[in-house]
């Protein structure tokens, strides 16, 4: 078997049914890689579905995100979606040294695979810890917390909050108390919460906190792993396994999974962070 | 095609079915690239921007939806390359989506009845 192989026109010319050659023109493990990533972005459209119609169900106490997350490391203050975006950023620019690692694969250059891919891989840790540090200010929440009646109402303090009147409390239709008897009744009878988790959340409904978790902790694991795999192919790349076989595929195939989990961030950055 | 010397670039799979692959490799991939990156770039920067101004809720929706469907397509065709593939395949993956099409439509219907769900204690 050549290692750079070609083919005549008189073979390839047969019909693509024929044999010798790949009808779909790709191996079968790309073809499945293909398929696989079919039906894990039927898992994903389905998550995002199930979220519209709860956030649909549960409008007027659905936390805007703009409001919750509006952190970013070493900077004071109130920069919503900035962080978000750097990440959207990050995932991106990972993408893009994945499919110059690809590209240099043609070019069959073994040394620039592996530097591209070990870009990647640093892209994709930086990701997952942007990721879980998103997670550890939602999970902590603010300083003062949000106000929860027996009820299950839920009211948050006004402080930060942009073009609220200050010392007053939201309602759970995003009005405003400023009455300060009412403030003390309520203050006297509710319980202060802290932060999100899978049962109470102190942004809003607790269904956004479930979402939250869900879909991009089940994101978050589909980049960890396809920082897993790269680690393996780039260790495969320096061991010279793909100089040996002649061909990128694999490099091609990782690539596909990842462009897929940027892709997933798409969809999850416009439906959580934007809408 | 129509020459017949045409010589194919690829290689052979290697693995048990050994197929014939054709290999697109093109010198200009690398500026389609970066166009690529920088067009995603644009269309980021620009939706953490209009979500800020005062463009009402639905118009910035429809909005925000378009431009992620444009992110998606520059994505999958340029990056996956799935624009460079054989139709066939191009169809095998994209045409199953038209379920997920009518997973959304069916969950637009039956959002509507979520009231009925009131009485419901847990809910």
């Amino acid at each position: 078997m050549s290692a750079e192989a070609t083919q005549t026109q008189e073979n390839s010319s047969k019909s693509i049914w024929g044999g010798g050659r790949s009808p779909y023109n790709v191996s079968w493990g790309k073809m499945y890689m293909w398929f696989f990533l079919v039906s894990d972005a039927f898992t994903f459209s389905s998550l995002l579905t199930a979220y519209g119609f709860m956030r649909h169900r549960f409008t007027e106490v659905w936390p805007k995100a703009q409001e919750v997350f509006t952190h970013f490391p070493f900077v004071e203050g109130h920069l919503p979606l900035a962080y978000v975006g750097l990440m959207t950023f990050i995932l991106i620019m990972s993408s893009v040294t994945m499919v110059l690692a690809v590209d240099a694969g043609h070019r069959r250059n073994n040394k620039a695979v592996a530097l591209w891919m070990f870009f990647t891989i640093i892209g994709g840790f930086t990701f997952v810890g942007s990721q879980a540090w998103e997670w550890y200010h939602f999970i902590e929440g603010t300083e003062k917390g949000a106000l929860i009646m027996p009820n299950g109402d839920h009211y948050r303090f006004s402080e930060g909050v942009h073009g609220a009147p200050k010392d007053a409390l939201i309602a759970p239709n995003h009005s405003f108390v400023t009455d300060p008897v009412q403030i003390a009744k309520i203050e006297k009878e509710a319980r202060v919460v802290h932060g999100a988790n899978l049962t109470e959340n102190e942004y809003g409904h607790p269904l956004f906190g479930d979402f939250f978790f869900f879909i991009t902790g089940f994101h978050g694991f589909h980049v960890f792993s396809g920082v897993v795999i790269n680690i393996i192919i780039y260790l495969n790349i320096l061991g010279g396994v793909y100089t040996r076989r002649g061909h990128y595929e694999q490099v091609e195939k990782v690539g596909l999974y990842w462009h897929f989990v940027d892709l997933v961030w798409v969809f999850v950055f416009t439906f959580f962070y934007l809408i | 095609m129509a020459d017949n010397k045409h010589e194919v670039h690829g290689y052979y799979t290697g693995d048990i079915h050994n197929q014939f692959v054709e290999e697109h490799y093109d010198p200009k991939n690398r500026s389609v690239i970066w166009r690529t990156f920088w067009i995603l770039l644009a269309i980021t920067l620009a939706e953490v921007g209009i979500a800020f101004t005062g463009i009402s809720r639905e118009v910035l929706i429809v909005i925000f939806i378009t431009l992620t469907i444009v992110k998606a397509y520059f994505i999958v065709a340029y990056f996956m390359h799935l624009k460079h593939e054989t139709y066939t395949l191009v169809y095998s993956i994209i045409l199953p989506f038209v379920l997920i099409v009518y997973l959304i439509a069916m969950a637009l219907c039956e959002g509507n009845y979520t009231h009925l769900w009131d009485h419901v204690p847990f809910l």
